[in-house]
């Protein structure tokens, strides 16, 4: 392995930062990543399309996945001065989504060598948007009794019936897909497909949740086309790609990044502003301060567990078991700190629209709603309560998942 | 588990086999049985220190191995399982800590070399109450007279030697006393815990500069930072011991025609313990390293480590009792000793509470 240290990180450094100056559009500098937003209503502008170019042309989105595929072919320590870099000058990674979080890692452990070619490098240029056809009215949490049918037609699969939760579905170009292609098996019945969402037999319609936006959609499939190419691993083998797919996601759910997401004021700073302090200097609300250190010591130790796992699972790409433990820790705490939020704001954090509130407190409101999904979406945390005492503790398992 | 050093493997499975074949729970319960007048068995801890455990953080030059803080968390976490009783977190830690960080070399030479080999017992003497408060100290030290009562002594019964925090001017300083000095008298405490305890007198104790520590009130934070930090430690092992112990109880005990682990409202609350105890040895190993690097924000990462680690062990030692049922209850079953030592280590060195009021003031809340 070649270990990329000292001068010769030092000299990539120096390009890499050299390459960003060059190529990061000064308009851009400190805008929030369009690819975090939960609903894309406008279109990207030149510049943002001039970035997410330059950067995909590289493979520096997603830099540590293989060259021949259009990735960056980077070391993780090369990867880590890449990202470094973009965040020094102010700018973003351009390239996200689903297909960089999930479904890619999951095609390059799965996928044969020509269904690579044909579907990461749109993925690391950025040009193609996936969603994922997982959840059903019908199999939430017991995933695995989902019944969307694929029925083999020679080249192609028709596939008849619904997907729910469908994250970004109106948005996606590209939807990986677990259907049932055996009825008369539970999980041994289930295949991974991948097809094209701008096909007739596909429509979506956006979902409007509590927090009042809709970044989840019903999806429905009558007699769509997924061509037989687009099976992604064996027949009726889907159920362990789908496995490895979600500890992908949820590695990407735990929230490790401390914030409450809208990019506003700290929860101390709030706290400061609106409660004020006693005479000794502490928070006046002597009851919130307890339970707002009891949090901020909680997210400590989650992240020093995040680096943790991260330092001993060196060398090894893959997630760990320890994800499950974080996905609960994590999202816990940060519920725990929007209904703080609100606690502190009093009734100006329930203001739901106008000009008698802040951004940040109408962000809190908002924020507060939209995160009691944490604990729902990727597998709820019973779920993830499931998978732990069965995986790591080896509990005896009743409800017969997998 | 932190990555270590090839040394620190070695150490800790040295620490591993030796409690595993000499120190399991029944010695424990033997020397609580025997009602040992110190509370740790003699024998054990001269073996304990033939193998260097009470030099781990002395420097070589007065004969440890100067190992540091991790090295030791690594040895204290494998007695904590088996709950061992010994004098190595108030004399090999506590004391030599204040000795290395704030002795002279006189005193670090008459005293350093004794603590390491295990001849001399060394105790910190600062609280004066029933909860711990180190800044609020009533002893005295005038016209070289020291006079106070210190509370809560760890291993005060055998100790030879105290590091005393008194107040001198109005400004806290710490003194080393000798304990066969004229004027000093201790009560032995017997606690549920089982441990070496006593209430320590200073009737007009002769003191002099050359028995002063220097540093004040910083040294005795900073020793009482690497207390904290070991004790939780040695708390994070008697607590993962603890949680073995149950979740194999959870696959054997049967009830209901199943074993018991198999019902999810155990399952839950097992995997709570798990996650729990994952979050607390991150902050333990984080604080020990802290404390080995002289990192700036040691003192709050050592309260977040003990507040959680008390969190912790408060829980897994009650769900530990509570998932035995009526076994648990019993003297017979191990389970009262987790839940007796989890309490006392929880009190020592500042609570729960104590802890993050400490963390919030520091990051100014």
């Amino acid at each position: 392995m070649a270990d990329f240290g000292g001068t010769d990180l030092e000299t990539f450094r120096k390009d890499v930062r050299e390459w960003v100056g060059a190529n990061f559009p000064a308009s851009l500098k400190g805008v929030p990543n369009p690819m975090a937003r939960e609903e894309r209503g406008n279109a990207p502008n030149a510049d943002m399309e001039s970035w997410r170019k330059a950067v995909g042309d590289k493979g520096w989105g997603t830099p540590t996945w293989p060259k021949e595929y259009g990735g960056g072919g980077l070391s993780g320590a090369e990867a880590r001065v890449v990202q470094g870099e973009i965040a020094r000058a102010g700018a973003y990674n351009p390239i996200g989504g689903m297909g960089v979080m999930m479904f890619g890692p999951t095609l390059l452990e799965y996928g044969t060598d020509a269904q690579k070619l044909e579907h990461i490098p749109p993925i690391c240029r950025g040009e193609i948007a996936w969603c994922q056809g997982f959840s059903e009215p019908g199999a939430g949490s017991d995933l695995a009794a989902l019944s969307t049918k694929a029925e083999d037609k020679g080249d192609t699969f028709v596939i008849n019936g619904s997907k729910i939760w469908t994250s970004g579905a109106q948005w996606a170009d590209w939807c990986f897909c677990l259907v049932r292609t055996d009825t008369s098996k539970k999980h041994e019945g289930i295949s991974f497909v991948l097809f094209t969402m701008h096909q007739p037999g596909v429509e979506v319609r956006p979902i409007p949740l509590i927090a009042g936006s809709s970044p989840f959609c019903e999806t429905f499939f009558t007699d769509a086309v997924a061509l037989k190419k687009n099976l992604v691993g064996p027949l009726n083998g889907g159920w362990t790609i789908a496995k490895r797919l979600l500890q992908h996601e949820r590695s990407g759910l735990t929230g490790a990044g401390g914030g409450l997401g809208s990019g506003g004021k700290s929860l101390e700073q709030l706290a400061k502003e609106y409660v004020g302090y006693d005479d000794k200097g502490r928070l006046a609300d002597t009851d919130l301060r307890t339970r707002l250190v009891t949090n901020a010591m909680n997210m400590r130790a989650f992240q020093q567990t995040a680096v943790r796992a991260m330092v001993e699972a060196k060398g090894n790409s893959s997630p760990s078991s320890a994800t499950s433990i974080m996905k609960n820790a994590g999202t816990q705490l940060i519920q725990e700190r929007h209904e703080m939020s609100l606690e502190i704001m009093g009734h100006q954090g329930l203001g739901w629209e106008g000009d008698a509130f802040s951004a940040d407190e109408l962000g809190a409101v908002r924020g507060w709603l939209f995160g009691k999904a944490f604990t729902i979406f990727g597998g709820s945390q019973e779920v993830q309560s499931n998978i732990v005492s069965k995986r790591i503790l080896g509990l005896p398992d009743l409800t017969q998942s997998k | 588990m932190a990555v270590l050093t090839e040394e620190q493997s070695m150490l800790r499975d040295a620490a591993k086999s030796w409690v595993q074949e000499k120190s399991p729970v029944t010695a424990f319960r033997k020397m609580r049985d025997s009602g040992a007048e110190l509370g740790y068995d003699v024998a054990a801890w001269n073996e304990m220190a033939e193998m260097g455990w009470a030099g781990v953080i002395v420097p070589e030059e007065y004969g440890g191995s100067q190992f540091g803080y991790l090295s030791l968390g690594l040895v204290l976490e494998e007695l904590g399982r088996t709950l061992t009783a010994s004098p190595l977190i108030a004399s090999g830690l506590g004391a030599a800590s204040a000795l290395i960080l704030g002795g002279s070399d006189t005193q670090k030479s008459e005293w350093l070399p004794k603590i390491a080999e295990g001849t001399a017992i060394a105790a910190l003497a600062v609280d004066e109450g029933p909860r711990h408060a180190p800044d609020k100290v009533a002893t005295t030290v005038s016209g070289g007279k020291l006079s106070g009562k210190k509370t809560f002594v760890m291993e005060g019964m055998a100790a030879n030697v105290f590091v005393v925090s008194a107040t001198e001017g109005g400004k806290i300083e710490l003194y080393l006393v000798k304990a066969d000095a004229a004027g000093v008298s201790r009560q032995k405490l017997s606690l549920a815990d089982s441990r070496g305890a006593a209430n320590v007198t200073f009737d007009n104790v002769a003191v002099s500069d050359a028995d002063k520590l220097t540093g004040g009130f910083d040294l005795l934070e900073k020793t009482l930072d690497r207390a904290r930090a070991g004790i939780s430690a040695e708390m994070l092992g008697a607590a993962v011991q603890a949680f073995e112990v149950t979740l194999d109880y959870l696959k054997t005990r049967v009830q209901f025609g199943q074993v018991i682990g198999s019902f999810q409202a155990l399952q839950h609350r097992a995997a709570k313990m798990f996650t729990e105890l994952e979050l607390s040895r991150s902050a333990v190993e984080a604080a020990l390293t802290a404390i080995d690097n002289d990192a700036p924000d040691t003192a709050e990462l050592v309260s977040l480590a003990k507040a959680k680690m008390g969190d912790t062990f408060h829980l897994v030692s009650n769900e530990m009792v509570q998932m035995h049922g009526g076994i648990g209850m019993t003297d017979a079953h191990d389970a009262g000793f987790y839940l007796k030592r989890a309490r006392a280590a929880e009190a020592a060195f500042g609570n729960q509470a104590y802890h993050r009021d400490r963390y919030a003031r520091i990051n100014g809340y």
